[in-house]
């Protein structure tokens, strides 16, 4: 398993050669959404409208951040359960998108959505909001204010810290972490 | 009649969940740290170490430990010579979780069912509470509080079996909510089972379950068994921390058992994520 360091955005070439439980350190802008934006982001593609950001080689982070502190960029932000966009997110890579970071399983839809269109699914660590809120130098609203946490962001990264779960090659690292580790009867 | 004015029980429900924001109960950390020290894979070790990290970072610069700051869950225990001073005990928590969630910079996680809107921005919002309440001997009330996740709410069930299904077809079920749940509500998690009682009385049950500090044995040893039990079953499944396979899946199992009709078993799984954020106060 080993370690890499990328910039936003990515292509291809960055993400064909990262393997299941490889470890990723991200750098550069990346954009926030959860189930609520997902929803608005996907049906402007299916009526041909413009998105807010550009898709081509982005990274979608989903996350609702705490609200920040005064001089702080950014409140605690942990990756929400991922399970929640997977209706979404074939959608999302088929127009460019890359990258997706959340936590826990996703559908076959996705892994095989991650084969066709180059994607990766990173987990990070759920629960280590104030750990993960450090690394985001730099947070904007740029669509939805009125979702509140669920909004749309722009934010900037320095070394967040992700672990490769689904490659481009089908693999999935919590099938293959539980199936060295499961006891059976 | 003892009276409590109405401002005391605002101000003890604010500090508590300003507290259980950013400071992660002691019981919980030592779990965590135990389960470090045994996990047998290198990758969930390394998870449960960013787990503990984070849970120093959040006490030192005041950070919530989580974004998920939960909505705010209560079991109040209102002894019968007591009285509040200056309006209702419903009241006084709801205004305490406001406060609570505004002053310490929490997420408001409440939103409408179907618009999905949160009704005022993220700041200040995290209302009603859920309250549940009952009536005991005394002039004190005792409340406790923990900030429930969505994410392990989310994977928790219940379901009424019929009372021939025993201990063995609870154990079944048990681990069939766990297995399929895998690494979405954020594991190492703890168990909280209602048994018995009628069905919303299960699921109540499970909820209080998960109130229980994570160091303390069930008082009945025949559930301390069960317990016991269902812990090695979930522990089997290799899910491991955040689903990335390994030995410890739960830090603990608690069971709250009611009697119940001669007609059904009711069964409740309430899941803890990893981070859980208990606390209660006596006025």
């Amino acid at each position: 398993m080993a370690t890499y360091s990328l910039t936003t955005p990515l292509t291809s070439e960055d993400t064909k050669q990262l393997k299941a439980g490889d470890t990723v350190l991200l750098n550069g802008t990346i954009f926030t959404a959860r189930d609520a934006a997902h929803s608005r982001l996907v049906a402007l593609i299916e009526e041909g409208k413009e998105l807010p950001f550009d898709l081509e080689g982005s990274v979608i982070y989903f996350v609702g951040p705490t609200p920040p502190k005064p001089g702080d960029p950014i409140g605690s932000a942990g990756p929400t359960t991922s399970y929640r966009m997977d209706s979404f997110s074939p959608t999302m890579l088929k127009n460019g998108s890359k990258g997706m970071i959340g936590k826990g399983g996703r559908s076959q839809e996705v892994k095989e959505a991650c084969v066709a269109y180059d994607g990766i699914y990173f987990g990070a660590t759920g629960g280590a909001g104030a750990l993960l809120g450090k690394q985001i130098k730099s947070a904007e609203v740029i669509a939805y204010p009125e979702l509140g946490p669920e909004a749309v962001r722009k934010i900037t990264v320095e070394d967040f810290p992700v672990t490769v779960v689904n490659d481009t090659q089908g693999n999935d690292l919590y099938q293959m972490g539980r199936e060295q580790y499961e006891v059976k009867n | 009649m003892r009276e409590i004015e109405f401002d005391v029980v605002v101000k003890a429900v604010k500090d508590m969940i300003m507290h259980c924001g950013t400071d992660l109960p002691q019981d919980t950390y030592d779990a965590l740290e135990k389960a470090m020290e045994e996990e047998k894979s290198p990758v969930s070790k390394e998870v449960i170490r960013q787990l503990l990290e984070n849970a120093t970072i959040a006490k030192n610069e005041k950070r919530p430990l989580c974004q998920d700051t939960g909505l705010a869950v209560f079991f109040v225990n209102v002894g019968e010579e007591v009285r509040i001073n200056g309006g209702l005990l419903r009241d006084a928590i709801n205004k305490g979780t406001e406060q609570g969630y505004t002053e310490g910079f929490l997420r408001a996680s409440t939103c409408e069912p179907f618009s999905r809107l949160n009704l005022k921005d993220s700041v200040g919002y995290n209302l009603p509470a859920i309250i549940h309440f009952d009536i005991v001997k005394g002039d004190k009330i005792d409340i406790e509080y923990a900030a429930k996740g969505g994410g392990s709410e989310n994977v928790s069930r219940a379901r009424v079996f019929p009372p021939a299904a025993g201990k063995d077809g609870i154990v079944a079920y048990v681990k069939e909510v766990i297995s399929d749940a895998g690494g979405n509500p954020c594991p190492p998690i703890t168990v909280g089972v209602g048994i018995g009682g009628t069905f919303e009385k299960a699921v109540i049950s499970s909820k209080h379950a998960l109130f229980r500090d994570l160091e303390t044995e069930n008082a009945d040893p025949e559930m301390a068994e069960l317990e016991a039990r269902m812990l090695t079953e979930i522990n089997n499944l290799g899910i491991g921390a955040m689903g990335m396979g390994g030995t410890k899946t739960a830090l603990a199992v608690h069971i709250e058992a009611n009697p119940c009709h001669i007609a059904s078993l009711p069964v409740s799984v309430n899941v803890q994520c990893h981070s859980s954020r208990h606390t209660h106060i006596t006025i």
